[in-house]
């Protein structure tokens, strides 16, 4: 079953993966900071990832992995 | 259950190091098309890096394979010498629109018009990013910068350069194509451009640059969704996308042997030396 | 040594340049260097070398440098206002320890200048190459036999302290023939580890780099670099001496002017002055030690320089207040005559003498 880890010492909470999922399923996450203090990204529904790499594709800093 | 599988990853000509570039910056995504790329291709170990003075100063520490850092706009120059010791290697510049078409703006002729089997990846964002946002020959018309703090006034500073067309014009150019990073259907066409000129590096085809229309959001002063429509609705209709040569698609093997067609009727270039 | 032919100095070096090693020379035109280019571009395509006319001396010194990190022994050449050019990118190789050779067959300045030889780049080579704390070793041949051996040495200790290292010669030397025997073509090169030559898979990536944003990190890194030229200070100081043992006037002349300043002493000797000459051939390092060995019976000291007076600096730094130190020289790109310096050491003898 598909779903994405984020990464966060490289995550910067641009948001381009947020626009870039095409079920709409990355959000920022506004719990948390990470050590940069950035919100990090994540999947808020695991389920509904189709592992596109659309997220992933977007993400300049390579901080998403992508499974299937 | 099948087993789980990973579909993407960070490539092996990426090293580990978290990038200093700011949130958003496509420039990380170029490095990560570049260097996936070279995995695709196995020239990890042949691969050599030249880096320019500007944002991506610092990718000797991004990339994995042997780099170099150059003097501002000296990058292609650098490369030249670096593919002529090794001709087996694969050899590329990365610069930015500062260092190719303005300082530079001679290596990048020159280099291209000699026909250097090297591949120039040049990331134009309208602006100058390391030294905080001042106006770039590629800088739009009325774009404001800190050195163009009215908007580019055209009749003062000129007009912004279109790299592509500029170099297609030259012999020794094998392949030129404009591509950019606003979607992810774009990053993977960007990534077939620069994929294509490294094969056509490898396959002695002659000089080949991949220009990518990215952006700059804090510098732009934009989120990064927001540069992206900005760059959607200004930059793409002024770089308009697209392969602006490709000696392959005009039916020649290489650039020499197009160079060659086109000069037919003179009789110095057919009659070979005198 | 090959057999004894007949060569204009910019060929000398270039053939030697050959003999050396050298594979990758990077050129341009200009006025008193050209046949040092053009003969590269007939000898490069033979022995399997590359010949480039760069676009620019920018280019071309820029070329050196990415043939150098690529661990190639390669060369670039050019004259004062193009010398003036390439400050940059040999500030770059300085800054990345990059080995390679520059050669600088100077002509009259500043600006454009003249194309007649001078001597007016001395500071330029030895203290204002470009930019940051550096140093290059600077030869000054005197001979076309000096200007072949010397190319040798200088790719030999450019490996050896992963450093620029200039040939400083000028317009005369470069166009006159003389005879000269070729060094015999060089055995082994030096291995080049550090180079990017590609990792291969077998090693962590090489990177020639002169940045260092983390100052205490470029800091370390000046004085690491200053060790070695502590190393060259002491080690790599050449001078050739001419009747000194007994010399109350001491000459301070390199390159061209050494051979005027030469004929000079052996007129003066037979008017009884007793006079001799110090002839650098390192620039950097100054052959301080030489120059200190003569504190003992000099009364006075002249450097003859085809410039305004840059050398005489130097002297005046390791033989301080105590003793007149003086200079004589054309510039512009006129050469002194024996005579005119001959005129020179008569007035300063009658000044100190008895």
């Amino acid at each position: 079953m598909a779903h994405i880890s984020v990464d966060d010492t490289y995550c910067k909470g641009c948001g381009l993966c947020v626009d870039a999922c095409p079920v709409h399923i990355m959000e920022l996450d506004q719990d948390r900071i990470n050590a940069k203090g950035y919100h990090p990204a994540h999947c808020i529904d695991d389920e509904a990832c189709t592992g596109c790499t659309s997220c992933a594709t977007m993400c300049p800093d390579v901080a998403i992995t992508v499974y299937r | 259950m099948a087993e789980e599988q990973v579909v993407f990853e960070r490539p092996k000509t990426l090293t580990t190091k978290p990038t200093h570039y700011c949130p958003g910056c496509a420039h990380g995504i170029v490095h990560r098309l570049v260097a996936e790329s070279i995995d695709e291709l196995g020239k990890d170990g042949d691969a050599v890096g030249v880096a320019p003075v500007g944002c991506s100063v610092l990718a000797y520490d991004y990339f994995s394979c042997d780099m170099i850092e150059a003097a501002h706009g000296r990058a292609p120059s650098v490369a030249t010498a670096v593919k002529r010791v090794h001709p087996e290697n694969l050899v590329f510049s990365y610069q930015g629109d500062g260092d190719l078409a303005s300082i530079g703006m001679a290596e990048t002729v020159h280099a291209a018009t000699r026909g250097e089997n090297i591949t120039v990846i040049f990331y134009n964002n309208a602006i100058y990013g390391m030294t905080g946002g001042q106006m770039a020959p590629t800088t739009l018309p009325n774009q404001v910068t800190q050195t163009s703090p009215y908007g580019r006034n055209t009749k003062e500073a000129g007009y912004p350069v279109r790299i592509c067309e500029l170099l297609a014009t030259l012999d020794g150019v094998a392949y030129a194509e404009r591509v950019t990073i606003d979607k992810p259907s774009s990053v993977r066409k960007a990534k077939k451009a620069i994929k294509k000129a490294f094969e056509y590096q490898m396959e002695g085809r002659g000089y080949t640059i991949v220009e990518i229309v990215g952006t700059c959001p804090t510098n732009w002063g934009m989120t990064p969704k927001d540069a992206i429509g900005w760059l959607e609705e200004n930059m793409l209709p002024y770089y308009p996308l697209g392969v602006y040569r490709d000696c392959v698609e005009e039916g020649f093997e290489t650039a020499a042997e197009a160079a060659l067609a086109r000069a037919k009727d003179v009789p110095i270039v057919t009659g070979g030396v005198a | 040594m090959g057999e004894k032919v007949l060569m204009k100095g910019n060929e000398a070096l270039a053939a030697a340049a050959v003999r050396a090693g050298c594979r990758f020379y990077f050129g341009y035109p200009i006025t008193p260097q050209t046949e040092l280019a053009a003969y590269m571009s007939k000898i490069m395509p033979k022995v399997g070398g590359t010949f480039l006319q760069a676009e620019s001396e920018i280019s071309a010194i820029n070329m050196l440098y990415g043939a150098a990190a690529a661990g190639a022994r390669a060369m670039t050449s050019s004259s004062s206002p193009g010398v003036s050019l390439k400050g940059e990118g040999i500030s770059y190789m300085a800054g990345a320890d990059l080995p390679g050779v520059i050669v600088n067959v100077e002509r009259g300045g500043p600006g454009l200048g003249s194309i007649q030889p001078s001597q007016q780049d001395y500071w330029q080579a030895t203290r204002a190459m470009g930019h940051g704390d550096f140093f290059q070793i600077v030869y000054a041949p005197n001979t076309v036999q000096e200007m072949a051996d010397m190319i040798f040495t200088a790719f030999e200790k450019a490996d050896e302290y992963l450093t620029p290292v200039m040939i400083l010669a000028d317009g005369l030397l470069g166009q006159m023939m003389e005879p000269v025997e070729l060094p015999d073509e060089i055995g082994e090169l030096p291995e080049k580890p550090w180079a990017t030559t590609g990792t291969k898979g077998k090693r962590e990536h090489n990177i020639a780099n002169s940045l260092y944003l983390q100052s205490n990190e470029l800091e370390a890194k000046l004085l690491e670099r200053a060790k070695r030229y502590e190393i060259i200070l002491d080690k790599e100081q050449q001078s050739e001496g001419f009747m000194l043992d007994d010399a109350e006037i001491v000459l301070v002349a390199f390159g061209a002017s050494s051979r005027i300043a030469r004929s000079a002493v052996v007129k003066a000797r037979e008017e009884g002055i007793k006079v001799g000459l110090l002839r650098p051939i390192t620039l950097w390092p100054f052959p301080a030690k030489a120059l200190e060995a003569t504190l003992g019976t000099a009364k006075a000291y002249l450097s003859v320089e085809m410039n305004m007076g840059q050398m005489v600096d130097d002297v005046r730094l390791v033989v301080g207040k105590d003793v007149p130190v003086e200079h004589f020289g054309r510039t512009g790109g006129i050469i002194p005559t024996p005579d005119e310096v001959l005129e020179a050491i008569r007035s300063l003898n009658a000044k100190v003498g008895e």
